[in-house]
């Protein structure tokens, strides 16, 4: 794998996300020679992690797996995970890149048996349910996984456990002695697709999300309400393993704030519209959800699917930032405290599970690309001086996956054009 | 300062119904009431708030909403015990305590703000107590505050808290004789030009009559 040859007319696809591999995708069928370079075990990004897809209420898996069925028939795409970059130089049209793979422990024999993973007894915390639950230290990321095939968690070599993994793979995929690896390559555009990672939801600080258990994010909601999720897909409290029955969703927490992310997120209304809807599913008219919001941003035709919500009578709409929540000492119930615009009532309201509707930031935030870029003053990509870079999806900006998609589509089309004048060059 | 009830005619006449306008060049710190996004954190973060009719939230809806009487009438700004709870928690950093204060202050000196509120008559006594020496005379200040509601209730206020006076005295902490000639600060005239100076800058940057 690591004798992965490029050459100026190949596009380096940095984030393996629906971003990445559709950028890569779009490129690799228009004939390109494309490198996907994913940072984790996996292919997916985040929305492998989310359990239903707004607007349509469709599960992530399917598009994802007409994603990685097109990854697999594609001759011209190469992918590397657990791979990193660290330095970019160059410029338009001919880059040299140095890569950093780090060891899997596992080969290519893996045929995913699931017999090393069995074998093995550490755990460690599982970030494909954002570490609500644990897993073996012989793992599949998850079902989706891409490519289908175990990891070894580096804490586990030179451990019996390790030993353990090893002697109990029956095709000879184990490799203990796999080392990080450098390399450097030539490419001629660079698309970076590195997408977002959650605000720090402890950094607001009057919500307590440090300190109360049943103050959630939205993220680890949608693994709550996934079958696939540590709960199975019933919505329990952490503190009590209580069904939460009396929802709240908390907008803007931590966006459109001048002390933490200055941008509205633009997807967080619209994922917490769709969350209302889990508790629908879940508890039909007996769930109640709670939306305390600034003011609802369903942006263009997603006004819609808010329509739809106003109407549901299992869902309330409050129009108030909160100002802060307590926890009741005896149930550990959160009260969200506040006071409402429209008539400036003050509540102190009672509920059995708070959801923060986080915002998005980028996960590689602007001065950590390794590689001179402009990026706005949250850290999205703008653009790069030396003309062959472009940023696709939420590395770019808090986008949606169906706004992600267009604009990696946009972006490979870019780097498309780079390489063609490549092409002529050498020609 | 000129006649209260004149300056407050002449303010009226230059911004018709537009009190937003008024308070942007007029308040401390108004300028930024424009950006307040009425997401309600600080009526929900101050301590006093269910003890006040309005809340900072409310006041910049009324200010924008032209309720000038109201807003200048209002005790709530005198409420404000500057904690600044709302302030470090304001998803658009406005200065909302320091508007407050520009608020109540803008209100005494158009004559509008209520008359009996307790503290602006306390912030009347600090201030010319402060500023006729150039410094706090406690003991006068603390008496000052003693009888501000008659005699009665001054030897009243003061028998109660009798002990305490007697405990600051027995450690030099209260000299009674400030009462007849209390400290001044050394240069009292440079002091009074400077305040002078001070409110004729104010007066010229807000359009205020001639101190
Ligand atoms: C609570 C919530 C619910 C949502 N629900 C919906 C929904 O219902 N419908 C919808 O349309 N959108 C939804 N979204 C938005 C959706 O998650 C994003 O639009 C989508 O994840 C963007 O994809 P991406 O590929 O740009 O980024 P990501 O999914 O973040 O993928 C980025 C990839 O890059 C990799 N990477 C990061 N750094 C590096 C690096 N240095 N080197 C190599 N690889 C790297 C990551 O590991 C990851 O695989 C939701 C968001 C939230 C927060
Ligand atoms: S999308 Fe909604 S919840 Fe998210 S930051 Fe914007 S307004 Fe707030
Ligand atoms: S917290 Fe700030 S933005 Fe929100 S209502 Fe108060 S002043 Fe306005």
């Amino acid at each position: 794998m690591t004798h992965a040859v490029a050459t100026n007319q190949t596009i380096l696809v940095v984030g393996g996300g629906v971003s990445g591999m559709t950028a890569a995708l779009e490129a690799a069928e228009c004939g390109r020679q494309v490198l996907l370079v994913e940072k984790t075990p996996t292919l997916g990004g985040r929305t492998a992690l989310l359990y239903r897809y707004f607007p349509k209420l469709c599960h992530p898996t399917c598009g994802l797996e007409i994603n990685l069925r097109r990854v697999k028939a594609s001759r011209n795409l190469r992918v590397l995970t657990q791979a990193e970059v660290t330095r970019i130089t160059g410029a338009r049209g001919d880059y040299s890149v140095a890569l950093k793979l780090a060891p899997r422990y596992v080969n290519e024999n893996c045929t995913a048996c699931g017999a090393c993973g069995a074998a093995v007894e550490a755990t460690i915390d599982d970030p494909y349910n954002y570490n609500l639950s644990k897993m073996k230290a012989a793992y599949l990321p998850h079902a989706m996984a891409f490519p289908q095939r175990y990891v070894l968690d580096p804490s586990i070599i030179g451990t019996p456990d390790g030993e353990k993994a090893k002697a109990a793979c029956r095709y000879g995929a184990i490799d203990l002695g796999m080392k990080v690896e450098s390399l450097e390559i030539r490419v001629g555009a660079v698309i970076w697709a590195t997408g977002w990672r959650p605000y720090d939801a402890a950094k607001i600080q009057p919500y307590g999300y440090d300190r109360y258990p049943n103050v959630i994010t939205s993220l680890e909601f949608e693994r709550l309400a996934d079958p696939h999720g540590p709960t199975g897909g019933r919505i329990l409290r952490p503190s009590d393993g209580r069904e939460a029955k009396d929802i709240a969703f908390i907008q803007c927490a931590g966006s459109r704030d001048e002390n933490h992310l200055r941008h509205c997120s633009r997807i967080c209304c619209m994922a917490s519209l769709k969350q209302t809807q889990y508790v629908r599913e879940a508890y039909g008219e007996a769930g109640k959800s709670t939306v305390y919001y600034i003011d609802i941003r369903a942006i263009d035709r997603f006004e819609d699917f808010y329509s739809k919500v106003l109407a549901d009578q299992t869902v309330r709409f409050v129009k108030s930032k909160p100002a802060r929540i307590a926890e009741d000492a005896g149930t550990r119930d959160p009260v969200i405290h506040g006071v409402d615009t429209e008539g400036y009532h003050r509540y102190a309201t009672r509920h059995d599970l708070v959801v923060l509707a986080v915002g998005m930031e980028p996960s590689v935030n602007g001065a950590d690309v390794p590689h001179e870029i402009v990026a706005d003053s949250s850290g999205f990509i703008e653009s790069a001086a030396s003309g062959g870079f472009f940023a696709a999806g939420c590395a770019s900006n808090a986008l949606d996956v169906n706004r992600s998609v267009q604009s990696a589509t946009a972006s490979a089309l870019r780097a498309i054009q780079i390489v063609r004048k490549a092409d002529r060059v050498e020609a | 300062m000129g006649a209260p009830g004149e300056f407050n005619l002449a303010a009226l006449a230059r911004y018709g119904n537009d009190f937003l306008a008024e308070v942007e060049e007029r308040v401390e710190e108004g300028e930024w009431v424009k950006m307040c996004m009425q997401c309600g954190v600080c009526a929900g973060s101050c301590p006093f708030g269910p003890d006040w009719e309005h809340s900072p939230q409310k006041i910049f809806m009324m200010i924008r909403a032209g309720k000038r009487d109201e807003v200048l009438a209002s005790d709530s700004m005198w409420m404000c015990t500057s904690c600044y709870n709302c302030v470090v928690r304001c998803p658009r950093k406005l200065p909302i305590t320091q508007i407050m204060h520009g608020l109540a202050a803008y209100a005494h000196r158009l004559g509008l703000a209520p008359k009996m509120q307790p503290t602006r008559r306390w912030s009347l006594l600090f201030w010319d107590n402060c500023t006729k020496t150039g410094r706090v005379n406690e003991l006068k200040l603390t008496l000052g505050l003693y009888f501000m509601d008659g005699i009665v209730a001054g030897f009243k206020q003061a028998w109660t808290l009798r002990n305490i006076g007697l405990g600051m005295l027995l450690a030099k902490r209260l000299n009674p004789f400030e009462l007849i000639r209390g400290h001044e600060c050394k240069d009292k005239a440079g002091i009074h030009r400077m305040l002078k100076k001070a409110a004729e800058i104010e007066a010229r940057k807000r359009g205020f009559a001639k101190p």
